[in-house]
């Protein structure tokens, strides 16, 4: 996905982008209100992240012009209150959705999909691969004429085993990545739900190997 | 936190009293005025016909060969009746001595040709008697004659009475409505001061605008220093939010930084012993963010709950609103959410209390809920207008369900979930600040349940 990040703090933004780089998206960092609608004239994003306290404004103005104009990108306001009245303040203001700094990437990851979801329905990047289609916004898995909905951790665990198919994930990598990082999870919890994506992708193409001590690789067979 | 004014007096009691006292003195003055000025005339008229009376009888008076004659007239008498049929006393003395009449009068050593009066007694009763005389001539002599007539009072006293009665009469009722004029005089006074004092009242705790309205000239100083503290009030008021808004805006903004490039490491690092460290990391800064906000949230409600500014409000709308909103949270864990409710469920009361009271009970259930278990939220408005969160999680500990409300007591299974212990302690201030209160029990079949009772 394309994302513009608007946010003035140069290492929180690195710090976003490297971290959303990972999950292999596509992300510009406007520094100003100015670079930012320099930005969105520009280019088409998906998702656009907006701090409120920027140098030359408050990012709730940027979104009332823009959504007075013709910008129908989803929004995502990025704040450091806690105050509820300033969270309805921005919603009010045409964002889709926020979160409150310091966050967590799957709980952005989460708010990006179900915003998404709400504006769209489906998602423009569907992976077909293997004799499946995944639309990871939908949450939607279609293997032959069966649509499956896949449950929000099979969901996203698909979504890392298929952005890098012939890739080794030991258990504890996709363990954080699938778990919040208060949660007990036990050794067998990852089996469970790799257990489940076997038998959700039977009749495709696609198999998840795993690879004794060392972790679980997707495979495509021809 | 309402502190009492120490009060010394009344104003309006003071204006008043003074009013009506003032009324008062009036009115017996006036009493005291009219009386005199009606006992000087009625004694006047008295005395004029006595004077007249005694005149006539000394015309009468004649000297042949050396004995003095008086006749009497009728009508000297007649003049002197009176409704109340008052007595008469008379006596003639010829050059001082006793002549005739009654014995008891006693004659006033100066009597003149012009008619004295005086207030006098006449065997224990009292009198307004005139002595007058006249010099008779005979043809080698020539002598004194005094006459002195008394007459009693009983119709003048009457009379007396009579204006006295009408006098106090007049007087009560001079004060009777001074005393009204007072009360409405004073009340017209301090109505300025009422209005003033009703338009700091009805304000909202945030509502720091200067007063506008005329006030009289002598409340212009108190509505000036007024105004100028409502100004400094609200420069700091605001100064402190800003402060907050800015504090929170510096400690997050790192904090975020920090937890991005822990995410990121954690993505590249194989090493189990740095992964556990990174984790660690990020679960502090958690904790800390978390702690900061719930303190800040603490303190908010705190702060309005002593001001509640009420709204009419639905409930349903207000926590379909909050389950859009944590929706994604709650699908990160497979959790469901959802909402019972019939049609709408009307309350007035303060939204931003009463969403982050759901919203702690929400995030709560969340936490210990297990995967693909269901948080339901039903908000019913009989028999009571509550809020109830339950979730299939592990439920509150039995022993500690009595104190878990307490500031950051949190519960002995709580283990490694991040918490504040402050968001139990939110939902129950919220409820008594609405008159109600947060119920919390374990269900038979297991799970929490949390009721949020409003009223």
């Amino acid at each position: 996905m394309k994302f513009l990040l608007v946010e003035d703090n140069s290492e929180l933004a690195t710090a976003i982008t490297s971290r959303m780089r990972i999950d292999g998206h596509v992300i510009d960092h406007a520094v100003n209100l100015q670079d930012a609608t320099a930005f969105v004239e520009t280019e088409e994003y998906d998702l656009i992240l907006l701090d409120i306290m920027l140098p030359d404004g408050d990012g709730r103005d940027f979104l009332k012009r823009n959504r007075a104009g013709d910008l129908n990108t989803p929004v995502i306001v990025l704040t450091a209150r806690s105050q509820v009245s300033d969270r309805i303040g921005s919603l009010d203001m045409g964002a889709d959705d926020y979160i409150t700094k310091p966050f967590d990437h799957a709980e952005l990851e989460a708010r990006c999909r179900a915003v998404l979801r709400r504006k769209s329905g489906t998602a423009k990047t569907r992976v077909e691969l293997g004799g499946m289609i995944f639309d990871p916004v939908a949450g939607h898995l279609i293997v032959g004429d069966t649509t499956v909905t896949l449950r929000n951790r099979e969901l996203r665990l698909l979504e890392l085993l298929i952005a890098a198919p012939g890739r080794v994930f030991s258990k504890q990598k996709l363990a954080d990545r699938l778990f919040s990082y208060d949660e007990d999870v036990s050794d067998n919890a990852i089996e469970v739900y790799v257990g489940r994506l076997r038998k959700h992708l039977d009749k495709s193409d696609l198999k998840i190997t795993t690879l004794r001590g060392l972790g679980y690789r997707l495979d495509y067979e021809h | 936190m309402s502190t009492e004014a120490s009060v010394s007096g009344s104003l309006r009691r003071r204006l008043a009293l003074t009013l009506i006292g003032g009324a008062a003195v009036l009115a017996v003055l006036m009493f005291v005025a009219v009386r005199n000025y009606a006992v000087q005339v009625a004694q006047r008229g008295q005395d004029s016909i006595l004077a007249a009376s005694v005149t006539s009888m000394l015309d009468t008076a004649s000297l042949h060969d050396d004995a003095v004659e008086v006749d009497l007239p009728y009508a000297a008498f007649a003049m002197l009746s009176t409704p109340a049929d008052d007595r008469i006393f008379y006596a003639i003395f010829r050059d001082g001595a006793f002549l005739s009449g009654d014995a008891d009068v006693v004659l006033d050593p100066d009597a003149r040709s012009i008619p004295q009066f005086q207030s006098a007694r006449v065997r224990q009763t009292a009198v307004r008697q005139v002595s007058a005389s006249r010099t008779l001539i005979g043809a080698d002599t020539r002598t004194d004659i005094q006459i002195v007539l008394a007459q009693t009072q009983d119709a003048l006293s009457e009379t007396l009475r009579q204006i006295s009665r009408n006098a106090a009469f007049l007087g009560l009722g001079f004060f009777a409505l001074a005393a009204g004029l007072s009360f409405w005089a004073t009340s017209l006074t301090i109505r300025p001061l009422d209005r003033l004092t009703n338009s700091v009242t009805v304000r909202g705790p945030q509502d720091l605008r200067p007063f506008t309205k005329p006030v009289p000239d002598e409340m212009a100083p108190l509505v000036t220093s007024l105004n100028s503290l409502m100004t400094r009030l609200d420069q700091s008021l605001s100064q402190s939010e800003d402060f907050i808004a800015e504090a929170a805006h510096r400690v997050r903004t790192p904090l975020a930084t920090v937890r991005s490039y822990a995410e990121t490491t954690l993505q590249r690092v194989d090493k189990e012993e740095n992964r556990e460290a990174m984790r660690a990391m990020v679960r502090a800064i958690d904790e800390s963010s978390r702690a900061a906000g719930q303190l800040l949230d603490h303190a908010m409600i705190t702060f309005r709950a002593d001001h509640l500014e009420r709204e009419d409000l639905d409930l349903v709308a207000l926590t379909t609103d909050l389950v859009t909103r944590l929706t994604p949270i709650a699908e990160m864990r497979d959790v469901s959410l959802s909402v019972l409710a019939q049609g709408k469920v009307r309350y007035s009361g303060d939204p931003i209390l009463i969403q982050n009271a759901i919203r702690n009970l929400m995030d709560n259930a969340l936490k210990y809920a297990p995967a693909e278990s269901d948080v339901v939220i039903a908000v019913r408005s009989e028999p009571h207008i509550q809020i109830e969160v339950v979730d299939q999680g592990p439920g509150y500990p039995a022993n500690q369900i009595d104190v878990l409300t307490s500031r950051f007591q949190r519960g002995e299974n709580a283990g490694d979930t991040i918490g504040s212990g402050l968001g139990l302690t939110i939902a129950q201030d919220v409820a008594r600040a609405h008159g109600g209160d947060l119920q919390l029990s374990n269900k038979a079949e297991g799970g929490a349940c949390a009721i949020l009772q409003l009223s």
